[in-house]
Protein backbone atom coordinates (compact mmCIF):
# COMPACT_ATOMS: atom_id res chain seq x y z
CA UNK A 1 0.00 0.00 0.00
CA UNK A 2 0.93 3.61 -0.77
CA UNK A 3 2.42 5.36 2.62
CA UNK A 4 2.73 8.75 1.04
CA UNK A 5 -1.02 9.71 1.68
CA UNK A 6 -0.82 8.47 4.71
CA UNK A 7 2.23 10.58 6.48
CA UNK A 8 0.72 13.53 4.69
CA UNK A 9 -2.76 12.92 6.67
CA UNK A 10 -1.03 12.11 10.19
CA UNK A 11 0.48 15.22 9.45
CA UNK A 12 -2.10 17.24 9.04
CA UNK A 13 -4.45 15.45 11.69
CA UNK A 14 -1.55 15.86 14.16
CA UNK A 15 -0.51 19.37 13.20
CA UNK A 16 -4.23 20.50 13.14
CA UNK A 17 -4.90 19.03 16.66
CA UNK A 18 -1.57 20.73 18.18
CA UNK A 19 -2.29 24.17 17.05
CA UNK A 20 -6.00 23.90 18.53
CA UNK A 21 -4.82 22.83 21.48
CA UNK A 22 -2.31 25.49 21.55
CA UNK A 23 -4.78 28.50 20.27
CA UNK A 24 -6.01 30.86 22.46
CA UNK A 25 -8.91 31.55 20.75
CA UNK A 26 -11.56 29.23 21.54
CA UNK A 27 -13.48 29.32 18.42
CA UNK A 28 -10.38 28.81 15.98
CA UNK A 29 -9.20 26.00 18.11
CA UNK A 30 -13.04 24.51 17.38
CA UNK A 31 -12.74 24.65 13.92
CA UNK A 32 -9.15 23.72 13.77
CA UNK A 33 -10.53 20.81 16.40
CA UNK A 34 -13.10 20.21 12.73
CA UNK A 35 -10.33 20.38 10.23
CA UNK A 36 -8.46 17.07 12.84
CA UNK A 37 -11.44 15.01 12.85
CA UNK A 38 -11.88 15.54 8.43
CA UNK A 39 -8.36 14.18 9.08
CA UNK A 40 -9.61 11.15 10.79
CA UNK A 41 -12.16 10.65 7.80
CA UNK A 42 -9.50 10.96 5.18
CA UNK A 43 -7.50 8.23 6.75
CA UNK A 44 -10.50 5.99 7.14
CA UNK A 45 -10.87 7.15 3.23
CA UNK A 46 -7.12 5.56 2.72
CA UNK A 47 -7.61 2.73 4.18
CA UNK A 48 -10.72 2.20 1.61
CA UNK A 49 -13.28 2.21 4.62
CA UNK A 50 -16.01 4.48 2.90
CA UNK A 51 -18.92 4.28 5.12
CA UNK A 52 -16.85 4.79 8.47
CA UNK A 53 -15.45 7.60 6.51
CA UNK A 54 -18.32 9.20 5.69
CA UNK A 55 -19.94 8.55 8.92
CA UNK A 56 -17.51 10.13 10.77
CA UNK A 57 -18.22 13.46 8.41
CA UNK A 58 -21.85 13.24 8.95
CA UNK A 59 -21.28 12.70 12.63
CA UNK A 60 -18.53 14.52 13.79
CA UNK A 61 -18.34 17.29 11.17
CA UNK A 62 -21.42 17.79 10.85
CA UNK A 63 -23.18 17.29 13.90
CA UNK A 64 -20.30 17.39 17.04
CA UNK A 65 -18.73 20.00 15.80
CA UNK A 66 -22.19 22.12 16.15
CA UNK A 67 -22.84 20.75 19.19
CA UNK A 68 -18.77 22.37 20.07
CA UNK A 69 -19.57 25.70 18.78
CA UNK A 70 -23.06 25.77 20.57
CA UNK A 71 -21.28 25.12 23.90
CA UNK A 72 -18.34 27.41 23.02
CA UNK A 73 -20.53 30.02 22.32
CA UNK A 74 -23.35 29.45 25.19
CA UNK A 75 -21.13 28.96 27.57
CA UNK A 76 -17.99 31.54 27.02
CA UNK A 77 -17.64 34.69 29.27
CA UNK A 78 -17.21 37.91 27.46
CA UNK A 79 -13.28 37.32 27.16
CA UNK A 80 -12.56 36.92 23.61
CA UNK A 81 -9.25 35.40 24.88
CA UNK A 82 -8.49 32.92 27.08
CA UNK A 83 -5.24 32.94 29.26
CA UNK A 84 -4.28 28.96 28.92
CA UNK A 85 -3.28 27.89 32.95
CA UNK A 86 -4.13 25.67 35.04
CA UNK A 87 -6.37 26.66 37.96
CA UNK A 88 -4.25 24.84 40.77
CA UNK A 89 -1.49 22.70 41.01
CA UNK A 90 -3.98 19.45 42.12
CA UNK A 91 -6.21 19.66 39.22
CA UNK A 92 -3.53 19.73 36.90
CA UNK A 93 -2.24 16.65 38.80
CA UNK A 94 -5.68 15.19 38.20
CA UNK A 95 -5.35 15.96 34.58
CA UNK A 96 -2.76 14.29 33.95
CA UNK A 97 -3.41 11.08 35.91
CA UNK A 98 -6.73 10.90 34.02
CA UNK A 99 -5.29 11.51 30.49
CA UNK A 100 -2.49 8.99 31.34
CA UNK A 101 -5.33 6.64 32.42
CA UNK A 102 -7.57 6.73 29.29
CA UNK A 103 -4.53 6.68 27.03
CA UNK A 104 -2.87 3.23 28.91
CA UNK A 105 -5.86 1.18 28.73
CA UNK A 106 -6.17 2.48 24.80
CA UNK A 107 -2.62 1.36 24.44
CA UNK A 108 -2.68 -1.73 26.35
CA UNK A 109 -6.20 -2.54 24.26
CA UNK A 110 -4.22 -1.98 21.16
CA UNK A 111 -0.94 -4.02 21.80
CA UNK A 112 -3.03 -6.71 23.45
CA UNK A 113 -5.13 -6.99 20.24
CA UNK A 114 -3.61 -9.51 17.48
CA UNK A 115 -3.42 -7.50 14.74
CA UNK A 116 -3.14 -10.31 11.92
CA UNK A 117 -3.62 -8.84 8.53
CA UNK A 118 -7.60 -9.70 7.27
CA UNK A 119 -8.02 -12.22 5.59
CA UNK A 120 -10.65 -11.44 3.69
CA UNK A 121 -10.17 -9.37 0.75
CA UNK A 122 -11.63 -5.76 0.34
CA UNK A 123 -13.85 -6.17 -1.41
CA UNK A 124 -15.91 -8.42 1.26
CA UNK A 125 -16.33 -5.44 3.29
CA UNK A 126 -19.19 -3.72 1.28
CA UNK A 127 -21.59 -1.87 2.91
CA UNK A 128 -23.81 -4.73 2.70
CA UNK A 129 -21.67 -6.96 4.90
CA UNK A 130 -20.97 -4.21 7.09
CA UNK A 131 -24.69 -3.16 8.14
CA UNK A 132 -25.18 -7.23 8.38
CA UNK A 133 -22.52 -7.46 10.61
CA UNK A 134 -23.18 -4.55 13.25
CA UNK A 135 -27.10 -5.33 12.98
CA UNK A 136 -26.85 -9.70 13.41
CA UNK A 137 -23.38 -10.10 15.25
CA UNK A 138 -22.72 -7.23 16.91
CA UNK A 139 -26.41 -6.04 17.14
CA UNK A 140 -25.92 -6.18 21.19
CA UNK A 141 -22.88 -3.96 21.43
CA UNK A 142 -24.39 -1.57 18.59
CA UNK A 143 -27.72 -1.51 21.23
CA UNK A 144 -25.63 -0.35 24.34
CA UNK A 145 -23.66 2.33 22.63
CA UNK A 146 -27.39 3.40 21.78
CA UNK A 147 -28.50 3.22 25.50
CA UNK A 148 -25.04 4.92 27.04
CA UNK A 149 -25.53 7.50 24.26
CA UNK A 150 -28.95 7.99 25.27
CA UNK A 151 -27.97 8.14 29.06
CA UNK A 152 -25.53 10.45 28.25
CA UNK A 153 -28.03 12.82 26.39
CA UNK A 154 -30.49 12.64 28.93
CA UNK A 155 -27.93 13.77 31.84
CA UNK A 156 -26.69 16.47 29.81
CA UNK A 157 -30.77 17.53 29.77
CA UNK A 158 -30.72 17.50 33.28
CA UNK A 159 -27.57 18.95 34.45
CA UNK A 160 -28.31 21.63 31.80
CA UNK A 161 -32.27 22.79 32.73
CA UNK A 162 -32.26 25.73 34.50
CA UNK A 163 -33.94 24.96 38.27
CA UNK A 164 -37.12 25.82 38.97
CA UNK A 165 -37.31 29.06 40.86
CA UNK A 166 -38.52 28.44 44.70
CA UNK A 167 -41.95 29.77 44.52
CA UNK A 168 -42.98 28.06 41.44
CA UNK A 169 -46.01 26.56 42.22
CA UNK B 1 -32.90 -3.04 -14.57
CA UNK B 2 -35.73 -2.72 -16.97
CA UNK B 3 -33.55 -1.30 -19.31
CA UNK B 4 -32.68 -3.16 -22.13
CA UNK B 5 -29.21 -3.42 -23.77
CA UNK B 6 -30.22 -1.43 -26.80
CA UNK B 7 -31.39 1.35 -24.99
CA UNK B 8 -28.18 1.66 -22.71
CA UNK B 9 -26.06 1.56 -25.84
CA UNK B 10 -27.75 4.28 -27.94
CA UNK B 11 -26.36 6.69 -29.97
CA UNK B 12 -27.66 9.89 -28.18
CA UNK B 13 -27.64 7.40 -24.36
CA UNK B 14 -23.78 7.32 -25.45
CA UNK B 15 -23.14 10.94 -26.59
CA UNK B 16 -21.78 12.15 -23.79
CA UNK B 17 -19.29 9.88 -23.43
CA UNK B 18 -18.22 9.82 -27.49
CA UNK B 19 -17.82 13.23 -26.91
CA UNK B 20 -15.37 12.89 -24.25
CA UNK B 21 -13.63 9.96 -25.78
CA UNK B 22 -13.06 12.11 -28.78
CA UNK B 23 -11.61 14.76 -26.68
CA UNK B 24 -9.26 12.13 -24.57
CA UNK B 25 -8.14 10.39 -27.34
CA UNK B 26 -5.14 12.61 -27.74
CA UNK B 27 -3.88 12.48 -24.85
CA UNK B 28 -1.76 9.46 -23.61
CA UNK B 29 -3.56 6.44 -22.03
CA UNK B 30 -1.75 7.48 -18.33
CA UNK B 31 -3.18 10.69 -18.25
CA UNK B 32 -6.91 9.57 -19.84
CA UNK B 33 -8.31 8.95 -15.72
CA UNK B 34 -7.17 12.44 -14.51
CA UNK B 35 -8.72 13.98 -18.24
CA UNK B 36 -11.87 11.93 -17.55
CA UNK B 37 -12.53 13.30 -13.86
CA UNK B 38 -11.45 16.76 -14.94
CA UNK B 39 -13.71 16.42 -17.51
CA UNK B 40 -16.86 15.54 -15.52
CA UNK B 41 -15.90 18.34 -12.92
CA UNK B 42 -15.91 20.83 -15.82
CA UNK B 43 -19.46 19.69 -16.99
CA UNK B 44 -21.00 19.64 -13.59
CA UNK B 45 -19.94 23.01 -12.92
CA UNK B 46 -20.61 25.05 -15.89
CA UNK B 47 -23.52 23.31 -16.59
CA UNK B 48 -24.77 23.98 -12.82
CA UNK B 49 -23.60 27.66 -13.09
CA UNK B 50 -25.31 28.02 -16.34
CA UNK B 51 -28.52 26.78 -14.49
CA UNK B 52 -28.21 28.76 -11.73
CA UNK B 53 -27.90 32.18 -13.94
CA UNK B 54 -30.64 31.33 -15.75
CA UNK B 55 -32.61 30.06 -12.53
CA UNK B 56 -32.02 33.08 -11.29
CA UNK B 57 -33.65 34.91 -14.29
CA UNK B 58 -36.74 32.01 -14.43
CA UNK B 59 -37.10 32.92 -10.55
CA UNK B 60 -37.74 36.78 -10.93
CA UNK B 61 -39.78 36.14 -14.00
CA UNK B 62 -41.80 33.50 -12.63
CA UNK B 63 -42.40 35.68 -9.61
CA UNK B 64 -43.13 38.80 -11.64
CA UNK B 65 -45.58 36.71 -13.06
CA UNK B 66 -47.42 35.55 -9.78
CA UNK B 67 -47.29 39.10 -8.79
CA UNK B 68 -49.12 40.42 -11.62
CA UNK B 69 -46.20 42.74 -13.03
CA UNK B 70 -43.94 41.63 -15.96
CA UNK B 71 -40.09 40.74 -13.98
CA UNK B 72 -36.61 42.02 -15.42
CA UNK B 73 -37.11 42.25 -19.52
CA UNK B 74 -35.06 45.21 -20.04
CA UNK B 75 -31.17 43.60 -20.71
CA UNK B 76 -30.74 42.40 -23.73
CA UNK B 77 -28.37 39.74 -24.86
CA UNK B 78 -24.47 41.30 -24.58
CA UNK B 79 -23.55 40.02 -28.29
CA UNK B 80 -26.92 41.31 -29.90
CA UNK B 81 -27.85 44.96 -30.76
CA UNK B 82 -29.26 46.20 -27.64
CA UNK B 83 -32.28 47.81 -28.88
CA UNK B 84 -33.31 44.30 -30.54
CA UNK B 85 -31.85 41.71 -28.20
CA UNK B 86 -34.18 42.27 -25.71
CA UNK B 87 -35.27 38.56 -25.42
CA UNK B 88 -37.50 38.43 -22.39
CA UNK B 89 -34.90 39.83 -20.86
CA UNK B 90 -32.15 36.88 -21.37
CA UNK B 91 -28.83 39.36 -20.55
CA UNK B 92 -30.18 39.88 -16.36
CA UNK B 93 -27.78 36.93 -15.66
CA UNK B 94 -24.68 38.37 -17.80
CA UNK B 95 -25.91 41.91 -15.80
CA UNK B 96 -25.73 40.91 -12.66
CA UNK B 97 -22.97 38.89 -12.56
CA UNK B 98 -20.93 41.82 -13.89
CA UNK B 99 -22.29 44.07 -11.48
CA UNK B 100 -21.47 41.51 -8.64
CA UNK B 101 -17.62 41.19 -9.79
CA UNK B 102 -17.05 44.89 -9.83
CA UNK B 103 -19.06 45.86 -6.55
CA UNK B 104 -16.36 46.96 -3.34
CA UNK B 105 -15.46 44.11 -1.94
CA UNK B 106 -16.16 45.23 1.75
CA UNK B 107 -14.64 43.19 5.14
CA UNK B 108 -14.89 44.59 8.28
CA UNK B 109 -12.00 46.27 10.25
CA UNK B 110 -12.66 44.12 13.30
CA UNK B 111 -13.35 40.91 11.11
CA UNK B 112 -11.76 37.43 11.58
CA UNK B 113 -10.25 38.13 7.84
CA UNK B 114 -9.02 34.58 7.51
CA UNK B 115 -12.29 32.99 8.21
CA UNK B 116 -14.34 35.88 6.75
CA UNK B 117 -12.83 34.83 3.27
CA UNK B 118 -12.88 31.30 3.90
CA UNK B 119 -16.44 30.58 4.77
CA UNK B 120 -18.34 31.76 1.10
CA UNK B 121 -15.65 29.41 -0.59
CA UNK B 122 -15.87 26.27 1.82
CA UNK B 123 -19.51 26.63 1.25
CA UNK B 124 -19.46 27.02 -2.52
CA UNK B 125 -17.07 23.91 -2.81
CA UNK B 126 -18.86 21.59 -0.43
CA UNK B 127 -22.37 22.05 -2.30
CA UNK B 128 -20.57 21.50 -5.58
CA UNK B 129 -18.94 18.60 -3.60
CA UNK B 130 -22.60 16.73 -3.68
CA UNK B 131 -23.15 16.73 -6.91
CA UNK B 132 -20.39 14.01 -6.90
CA UNK B 133 -22.71 11.22 -6.34
CA UNK B 134 -25.91 12.15 -8.49
CA UNK B 135 -26.24 9.72 -11.33
CA UNK B 136 -26.92 12.18 -14.33
CA UNK B 137 -27.25 9.38 -16.79
CA UNK B 138 -27.38 5.62 -17.45
CA UNK B 139 -23.83 6.42 -18.22
CA UNK B 140 -23.38 9.67 -16.48
CA UNK B 141 -22.43 9.26 -13.10
CA UNK B 142 -19.49 10.92 -11.71
CA UNK B 143 -18.70 9.08 -8.76
CA UNK B 144 -19.62 5.52 -8.69
CA UNK B 145 -19.81 5.04 -4.71
CA UNK B 146 -20.87 2.30 -2.58
CA UNK B 147 -21.86 4.58 0.31
CA UNK B 148 -23.05 7.48 -2.46
CA UNK B 149 -26.07 8.45 -0.31
CA UNK B 150 -24.83 8.52 2.82
CA UNK B 151 -21.35 10.59 1.04
CA UNK B 152 -24.38 13.43 -0.15
CA UNK B 153 -25.33 14.11 2.87
CA UNK B 154 -21.90 13.86 4.98
CA UNK B 155 -21.39 16.46 2.48
CA UNK B 156 -24.35 18.77 2.96
CA UNK B 157 -24.18 18.54 6.90
CA UNK B 158 -20.32 20.27 6.90
CA UNK B 159 -21.87 23.41 5.22
CA UNK B 160 -23.44 23.94 8.22
CA UNK B 161 -19.47 24.81 9.95
CA UNK B 162 -19.63 27.22 7.03
CA UNK B 163 -22.67 29.22 7.46
CA UNK B 164 -21.37 29.45 11.12
CA UNK B 165 -18.22 30.61 10.18
CA UNK B 166 -19.64 33.13 8.09
CA UNK B 167 -22.07 34.42 11.06
CA UNK B 168 -18.39 34.41 13.87
CA UNK B 169 -16.08 36.28 11.47
CA UNK B 170 -18.23 39.04 10.60
CA UNK B 171 -17.70 40.14 14.19
CA UNK B 172 -20.90 41.60 14.02
CA UNK B 173 -23.64 40.42 16.55
CA UNK B 174 -27.00 40.71 14.14
CA UNK B 175 -24.53 38.06 11.80
CA UNK B 176 -24.03 35.18 15.06
CA UNK B 177 -27.44 35.31 16.11
CA UNK B 178 -28.75 34.76 12.47
CA UNK B 179 -26.05 32.37 12.12
CA UNK B 180 -26.88 30.64 15.50
CA UNK B 181 -30.98 30.53 13.96
CA UNK B 182 -29.71 29.40 10.78
CA UNK B 183 -27.92 26.59 12.58
CA UNK B 184 -30.83 25.78 14.63
CA UNK B 185 -33.15 25.26 11.31
CA UNK B 186 -30.83 23.50 9.73
CA UNK B 187 -30.35 20.82 12.93
CA UNK B 188 -33.93 20.64 13.05
CA UNK B 189 -34.62 19.72 9.63
CA UNK B 190 -31.69 17.41 9.29
CA UNK B 191 -33.73 15.16 11.13
CA UNK B 192 -36.80 14.63 8.89
CA UNK B 193 -34.59 15.13 5.89
CA UNK B 194 -32.31 12.09 6.99
CA UNK B 195 -35.49 9.90 8.28
CA UNK B 196 -37.31 10.19 5.14
CA UNK B 197 -34.72 8.73 2.67
CA UNK B 198 -34.33 6.19 5.24
CA UNK B 199 -37.13 4.08 4.03
CA UNK B 200 -35.71 4.18 0.77
CA UNK B 201 -32.73 2.76 1.86
CA UNK B 202 -34.31 0.33 3.58
CA UNK B 203 -36.45 -0.95 0.29
CA UNK B 204 -33.89 -0.67 -2.21
CA UNK B 205 -31.26 -2.32 0.25
CA UNK B 206 -28.36 -0.35 -0.73
CA UNK B 207 -26.78 2.96 0.02
CA UNK B 208 -25.79 3.48 -3.76
CA UNK B 209 -27.84 5.98 -5.77
CA UNK B 210 -27.22 4.35 -9.13
CA UNK B 211 -28.49 0.73 -7.32
CA UNK B 212 -31.66 2.86 -6.23
CA UNK B 213 -32.27 3.64 -9.67
CA UNK B 214 -32.46 0.80 -11.20
CA UNK B 215 -34.52 -0.85 -8.58
CA UNK B 216 -37.30 1.80 -9.22
CA UNK B 217 -37.77 0.80 -12.91
CA UNK B 218 -40.54 3.10 -15.34
CA UNK B 219 -43.20 4.87 -13.72
CA UNK B 220 -45.89 2.30 -11.44
CA UNK B 221 -42.53 1.28 -9.55
CA UNK B 222 -41.09 4.72 -8.55
CA UNK B 223 -40.62 5.29 -4.96
CA UNK B 224 -43.23 8.23 -5.26
CA UNK B 225 -46.06 5.96 -6.48
CA UNK B 226 -46.39 4.13 -2.90
CA UNK B 227 -48.05 4.97 -0.01
CA UNK B 228 -44.84 5.30 1.82
CA UNK B 229 -42.81 7.00 -0.78
CA UNK B 230 -45.04 9.77 -1.15
CA UNK B 231 -45.23 10.46 2.51
CA UNK B 232 -41.32 10.29 2.37
CA UNK B 233 -41.36 12.64 -0.62
CA UNK B 234 -43.41 15.21 0.31
CA UNK B 235 -41.32 15.05 4.12
CA UNK B 236 -38.13 15.34 2.11
CA UNK B 237 -39.13 18.05 -0.28
CA UNK B 238 -40.65 20.29 2.78
CA UNK B 239 -36.88 19.57 4.60
CA UNK B 240 -35.32 20.24 1.46
CA UNK B 241 -37.15 23.84 1.43
CA UNK B 242 -35.84 23.96 5.13
CA UNK B 243 -32.20 22.91 4.58
CA UNK B 244 -31.92 25.27 1.10
CA UNK B 245 -33.37 28.51 2.94
CA UNK B 246 -35.98 28.63 0.49
CA UNK B 247 -39.25 30.27 1.38
CA UNK B 248 -41.12 29.55 3.11
CA UNK B 249 -38.42 28.79 5.54
CA UNK B 250 -36.03 31.47 4.28
CA UNK B 251 -35.85 32.93 8.12
CA UNK B 252 -32.05 32.69 7.85
CA UNK B 253 -31.70 35.93 5.72
CA UNK B 254 -35.09 37.08 5.75
CA UNK B 255 -34.76 39.95 3.01
CA UNK B 256 -37.60 41.45 4.42
CA UNK B 257 -37.59 41.36 7.98
CA UNK B 258 -34.02 40.76 8.55
CA UNK B 259 -30.92 42.81 7.24
CA UNK B 260 -29.53 39.82 5.31
CA UNK B 261 -28.98 37.27 8.61
CA UNK B 262 -25.28 35.50 8.02
CA UNK B 263 -24.73 37.65 5.08
CA UNK B 264 -25.05 41.27 6.28
CA UNK B 265 -21.02 41.32 6.20
CA UNK B 266 -20.67 40.71 3.18
CA UNK B 267 -20.94 42.09 -0.28
CA UNK B 268 -19.67 42.06 -3.78
CA UNK B 269 -18.82 38.64 -5.47
CA UNK B 270 -18.44 36.92 -1.94
CA UNK B 271 -22.13 37.61 -1.14
CA UNK B 272 -22.98 36.43 -4.89
CA UNK B 273 -21.35 33.12 -4.21
CA UNK B 274 -23.17 32.09 -1.01
CA UNK B 275 -26.52 32.87 -3.55
CA UNK B 276 -24.59 30.55 -5.90
CA UNK B 277 -24.18 27.91 -3.29
CA UNK B 278 -27.88 27.97 -2.23
CA UNK B 279 -29.29 27.41 -5.29
CA UNK B 280 -26.37 24.68 -6.25
CA UNK B 281 -27.81 23.33 -3.02
CA UNK B 282 -31.14 23.69 -4.01
CA UNK B 283 -30.00 22.03 -7.36
CA UNK B 284 -28.53 19.24 -5.82
CA UNK B 285 -31.06 18.18 -3.38
CA UNK B 286 -34.00 18.51 -6.02
CA UNK B 287 -31.71 16.30 -7.80
CA UNK B 288 -31.27 13.70 -5.11
CA UNK B 289 -34.62 13.82 -4.61
CA UNK B 290 -35.27 12.58 -8.39
CA UNK B 291 -32.68 10.17 -7.62
CA UNK B 292 -34.53 8.78 -4.55
CA UNK B 293 -38.41 9.02 -5.53
CA UNK B 294 -38.58 9.64 -9.01
CA UNK B 295 -37.07 7.06 -10.84
CA UNK B 296 -33.50 8.98 -11.36
CA UNK B 297 -32.70 8.72 -15.04
CA UNK B 298 -35.18 6.01 -15.53
CA UNK B 299 -38.06 6.94 -18.36
CA UNK B 300 -41.59 6.99 -17.43
CA UNK B 301 -42.76 4.84 -19.99
CA UNK B 302 -40.71 1.85 -21.44
CA UNK B 303 -41.66 3.20 -25.30
CA UNK B 304 -40.34 6.42 -23.89
CA UNK B 305 -36.90 5.65 -23.70
CA UNK B 306 -35.79 6.76 -26.87
CA UNK B 307 -35.34 9.88 -25.18
CA UNK B 308 -31.94 9.92 -23.74
CA UNK B 309 -31.53 9.28 -19.79
CA UNK B 310 -30.11 12.42 -18.67
CA UNK B 311 -32.90 14.65 -20.54
CA UNK B 312 -35.58 13.09 -18.30
CA UNK B 313 -33.49 13.72 -15.54
CA UNK B 314 -33.21 17.44 -16.62
CA UNK B 315 -36.56 17.30 -16.97
CA UNK B 316 -37.49 15.79 -13.32
CA UNK B 317 -34.93 18.26 -11.68
CA UNK B 318 -36.49 21.32 -13.78
CA UNK B 319 -39.77 20.27 -12.52
CA UNK B 320 -38.95 20.27 -8.78
CA UNK B 321 -36.98 23.12 -9.00
CA UNK B 322 -40.57 24.80 -10.86
CA UNK B 323 -42.37 23.83 -8.14
CA UNK B 324 -39.76 25.04 -5.61
CA UNK B 325 -39.95 28.68 -6.88
CA UNK B 326 -43.65 28.47 -7.40
CA UNK B 327 -43.65 27.47 -3.22
CA UNK B 328 -41.40 30.58 -2.90
CA UNK B 329 -44.39 32.69 -4.77
CA UNK B 330 -47.55 31.11 -2.73
CA UNK B 331 -46.79 30.65 1.19
CA UNK B 332 -45.55 33.31 3.88
CA UNK B 333 -42.75 32.94 5.78
CA UNK B 334 -43.29 30.75 9.06
CA UNK B 335 -42.32 32.29 12.24
CA UNK B 336 -38.94 30.84 13.98
CA UNK B 337 -41.48 28.42 16.53
CA UNK B 338 -43.43 27.86 13.78
CA UNK B 339 -40.65 26.26 11.88
CA UNK B 340 -39.41 24.54 14.73
CA UNK B 341 -42.72 22.98 15.88
CA UNK B 342 -43.26 21.70 12.53
CA UNK B 343 -40.04 20.01 12.39
CA UNK B 344 -40.03 18.35 15.80
CA UNK B 345 -43.45 17.84 17.06
CA UNK B 346 -45.02 17.11 13.12
CA UNK B 347 -41.93 15.56 10.50
CA UNK B 348 -39.94 13.73 12.61
CA UNK B 349 -43.17 11.69 14.05
CA UNK B 350 -44.48 11.69 10.80
CA UNK B 351 -41.22 10.30 9.51
CA UNK B 352 -40.64 7.64 12.27
CA UNK B 353 -44.24 6.21 11.63
CA UNK B 354 -43.19 6.19 8.00
CA UNK B 355 -40.11 3.55 8.68
CA UNK B 356 -43.15 1.19 10.27
CA UNK B 357 -45.36 1.54 6.71
CA UNK B 358 -42.12 1.10 4.63
CA UNK B 359 -41.65 -2.42 6.72
CA UNK B 360 -44.91 -3.17 6.39
CA UNK B 361 -44.65 -2.46 2.82
CA UNK B 362 -41.52 -4.72 2.41
CA UNK B 363 -42.68 -7.53 4.38
CA UNK B 364 -46.05 -7.82 2.25
CA UNK B 365 -44.71 -7.87 -1.14
CA UNK B 366 -45.58 -11.33 -1.62
CA UNK B 367 -49.38 -11.47 -1.09
CA UNK B 368 -51.21 -12.67 -3.38
CA UNK B 369 -53.40 -10.22 -5.83
CA UNK B 370 -56.27 -9.75 -3.88
CA UNK B 371 -54.58 -9.09 -0.65
CA UNK B 372 -52.80 -6.93 -2.30
CA UNK B 373 -56.04 -4.24 -1.82
CA UNK B 374 -55.53 -5.10 1.61
CA UNK B 375 -52.01 -4.29 1.56
CA UNK B 376 -52.59 -0.76 -0.33
CA UNK B 377 -55.43 0.21 2.39
CA UNK B 378 -53.57 -0.72 5.45
CA UNK B 379 -50.31 1.60 4.26
CA UNK B 380 -52.68 4.22 3.19
CA UNK B 381 -53.91 4.21 6.65
CA UNK B 382 -50.82 4.28 8.20
CA UNK B 383 -49.64 7.50 6.03
CA UNK B 384 -53.10 9.34 6.30
CA UNK B 385 -54.39 8.73 10.14
CA UNK B 386 -51.31 9.63 11.44
CA UNK B 387 -51.04 12.76 9.55
CA UNK B 388 -54.88 13.54 10.08
CA UNK B 389 -54.43 12.78 14.09
CA UNK B 390 -51.03 14.72 14.45
CA UNK B 391 -52.09 17.40 12.59
CA UNK B 392 -55.60 18.40 14.03
CA UNK B 393 -53.78 17.40 17.80
CA UNK B 394 -51.54 20.27 17.07
CA UNK B 395 -54.07 22.87 15.58
CA UNK B 396 -56.37 22.50 17.83
CA UNK B 397 -55.74 25.42 19.62
CA UNK B 398 -55.49 27.44 16.81
CA UNK B 399 -58.73 30.07 15.94
CA UNK B 400 -59.10 32.47 13.42
CA UNK B 401 -57.21 35.24 14.24
CA UNK B 402 -59.39 38.51 15.86
CA UNK B 403 -58.01 42.07 15.58
CA UNK B 404 -58.73 43.69 18.75
CA UNK B 405 -56.67 47.08 18.54
CA UNK B 406 -57.77 47.41 15.30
Amino acid sequence: MNTAPLILIALTTLATAAVAMAGRNLIHSALLLVASWAGIAAFYLWAAAEFVAFAQILIYVGGVSMVVLFAVLLTRNSRAELAISTDSFSRAIAALLAGGAVFGILVGAILRTPLTGSTRSPAAFNVRTLGLELMGTHAAALLIIGIILTVALLGAVVLAAPEPPEDAP
Amino acid sequence: MNAAPPAADAFLERLPLIARDMLTVWFPEPARWLLNSLLAIAAIIISFATLFSLLTLAERKILGRVQNRPGPNRTGLPFLPFTAGRIFGLGQPFADGIKMLTKEDIVPRAADQFLHFLAPVALLALSILTFAVIPFGRHLVPVELDAGVLYFFAAGAATELAIFMAGWASRNKFALLAAMRALAQLISYELPLLLSIVPVIMLAQSLSPTAIVTAQGTLPHWYVCTPWGFAAFVIFFIAALAESNRSPFDLPEAESELIAGHLTEYSGFKYAIFFMAEYFGMCALSGMGVTLFLGGWQAPFSFLEFIPSYVWFGAKLLTLLLLFIWIRATFPRLRMDQLTRLAWKFLVPLALINLLTAAFWHHSHNWSTPLQLVRWAIAIFLVVSPFLWLGRALTQTFRPRTYRYA
